[in-house]
């Protein structure tokens, strides 16, 4: 049945996303792909993998945005005009109200109702699109050669996998991302690490006015130094150069 | 949002065929009349091919029988039971026509209370997404209950011209009042498409509270599945001139031509016959213009991202 879980599902599974950490690497969209695509349901394609037109199902991807703080925020974030960039990764959120789940006609999509992850059945999918039109974040993919939709699984195929060390027993994402700006853990659990993190941080849902319910939070980026503050030096000023470096400048001046 | 041919082709077809049928449901037309027959079996045929169109653009359409399972949650698959539901007594009351040359009110009117349960749950298929702004209002539904009946009355008047109908300007006449009314309701809906968006880039990345958000890298070089469905931008750039077309001749050219049937009943035999099929080709092409636009002019919240 596509119908959403009756109540609130014991354990939340999810992923917190610190935007003030990602660099923007794309390693977790490169390891999502590897990971999945010889993982849970059929493999993640490329269509025109080494043509110009190049295109494919991807689980994870990371934009690029540019922020201009406008002086509002009580927080400084930066100082007014001045813009900074921002690496947003975006992937399933595993919504509590999700969208997707119930407009699937066929049963192919569901919420699970112990832990809470949203997967799709691949041999119940008909491929009609409908669940990637509801979802407000673009978080499913068709894979075009299978012709069945795509969607993060939390790695459900890593994270209860007791032949994997413990430690590998995460999303392939978080395990790789090399700034550590991915966790993963229990957001229905208090006392979760996760959970602490949107607490002192002040995590956020994304377009909450959707009313999906997000179980994925984001970290604002923090308050950084003013540039101003970090201006260069002006470049012909060697007033305070001292030592041997002063004599080089010096002996230089006289040639 | 990408307006796949079949979809569009699919949900102004069977919206013809579903508006025919309940108004043969409804026992305007001479069951005897071998015009009214040939209408039977025209809406049924319309019916089945547009759900066939509707499969095309499926991943696996082998499969397409498990979307009857869903119906508790999903108006896809309540559209899909109900028009196989409906079948029952649009085949059931063909055959009386077609065999016995009768209407039974019973079964006429649980068709008709069928076709107008199935275009209703088409139209709530878009009405129900609230990541699509424009569409998730209650005038989608009424709007395509709208086309349904108005497309169905003019082809009733079609085939009541062609039977030699002894009383046509009811029909015209009605046909002409519902092309009005219908498109009335979608200029309704065309005012409410253009309200200012639930998301914006702003929320949709939560930076909103710092300030002004705008995207500096999209996520890949080119274009994705999200782009090409969900991003469609062609018919934007003409959508005013697209919308006059389909208001000429959706709206326009059939409501001029219905009318005047109505108020010169005379003219009848091969000239009203003529006149009624003109009225019924042009309303269809208009509205598919609308179709068309009602899909390419949709904005769907996950463009927030790439904007």
């Amino acid at each position: 049945m596509t119908s959403l879980p009756r109540h609130n599902t014991p354990k939340k599974l999810g992923l917190v996303i610190d935007l003030d950490v990602c660099v923007g690497c794309h390693a977790c969209v490169v390891a999502c792909k590897e990971w999945n695509t010889g993982g849970y349901g059929s493999a993640l394609s490329d269509q025109d993998p080494y043509g110009a037109g190049v295109s494919g199902a991807w689980l994870n991807r990371v934009h690029g945005y540019e922020v201009t703080p406008d002086g509002r925020d009580r927080v400084v974030i930066g100082e007014a005009g001045d813009a900074r960039v921002v690496h947003f990764p975006k992937s399933c959120l595993h919504c509590d109200d999700a969208p997707c789940v119930t407009v699937c006609p066929t049963g192919a999509s569901y919420k699970r109702e112990d832990d809470g992850i949203v997967l799709v059945d691949e041999d119940k999918c008909i491929g009609c699109g409908l669940c990637a039109w509801a979802c407000p974040y673009g978080a499913r993919e068709m894979d075009l050669a299978a012709g069945v939709m795509k969607k993060c699984t939390l790695c459900v195929d890593r994270i209860y996998n007791e032949t994997l060390e413990e430690v590998d027993r995460v999303p392939s994402c978080v395990r790789t991302c090399p700034t550590n700006a991915r966790h993963f853990g229990d957001l229905a659990d208090p006392s979760s690490e996760v959970s602490h993190m949107v607490s002192e941080r002040g995590g956020f849902d994304l377009m909450p006015e959707q009313g999906t319910r997000p179980v994925n939070k984001y970290l604002p980026p923090r308050p950084r130094t003013p540039l101003a503050a970090s201006s260069a030096p002006a470049a012909d000023d060697t007033a305070d150069a001292t030592g041997f470096f002063g004599w080089v400048d010096r002996m230089l001046d006289r040639i | 949002m990408h307006p796949a041919f079949s979809i569009i082709v699919f949900t102004t077809l069977s919206g013809l065929g579903y508006g025919l049928a309940s108004l043969l449901g409804l026992g305007l037309l001479d069951p005897a009349q071998p015009a009214t027959k040939v209408a039977h079996a025209a809406a049924l045929a319309l019916i089945a091919g547009g759900l066939v169109s509707s499969t095309l653009h499926l991943g696996n359409p082998q499969r397409a029988w498990r979307a009857l399972s869903q119906w508790r949650s999903s108006w896809l698959s309540r559209e899909g039971v109900l028009a196989v539901v409906t079948f029952l007594p649009l085949t059931w009351s063909a055959y009386l026509s077609v065999f016995e040359s009768r209407w039974d009110p019973v079964i006429g009117v649980i068709g008709t209370a069928l076709c107008a349960a199935t275009v209703f749950s088409t139209s709530m298929i878009y009405a129900s997404l609230k990541s699509v702004d424009s569409w998730h209002t209650p005038w989608t539904p009424a709007s395509y209950l709208g086309f349904a009946a108005a497309s169905g009355m003019a082809a009733s008047a079609a085939f009541g011209a062609a039977g030699g109908a002894s009383l046509l300007w009811p029909l015209a006449g009605g046909a002409a009042v519902l092309v009005l009314i219908a498109w009335a309701i979608k200029t309704g809906w065309r005012k409410q498409a253009l309200r200012p968006p639930l998301s914006t880039p702003e929320s949709a990345t939560g930076l909103g509270h710092i300030g002004k958000v705008r995207q500096l890298e999209p996520p890949h070089m080119t274009d994705n599945y999200l782009t090409r469905e969900m991003g469609f931008r062609v018919a934007r750039k003409h959508a005013r001139k697209l919308w006059l077309i389909a208001l000429v001749m959706g709206c326009g050219v059939p409501a001029v031509l219905l009318a005047g049937l109505a108020v010169f009943p005379e003219s009848a035999g091969s000239t009203a016959v003529l006149v009624t099929l003109v009225s019924v080709l042009s309303l269809m092409a208009g509205i598919m213009v609308e179709r068309w636009l009602f899909f390419a002019e949709a904005r769907h919240a996950v463009m927030n991202y790439y904007r």
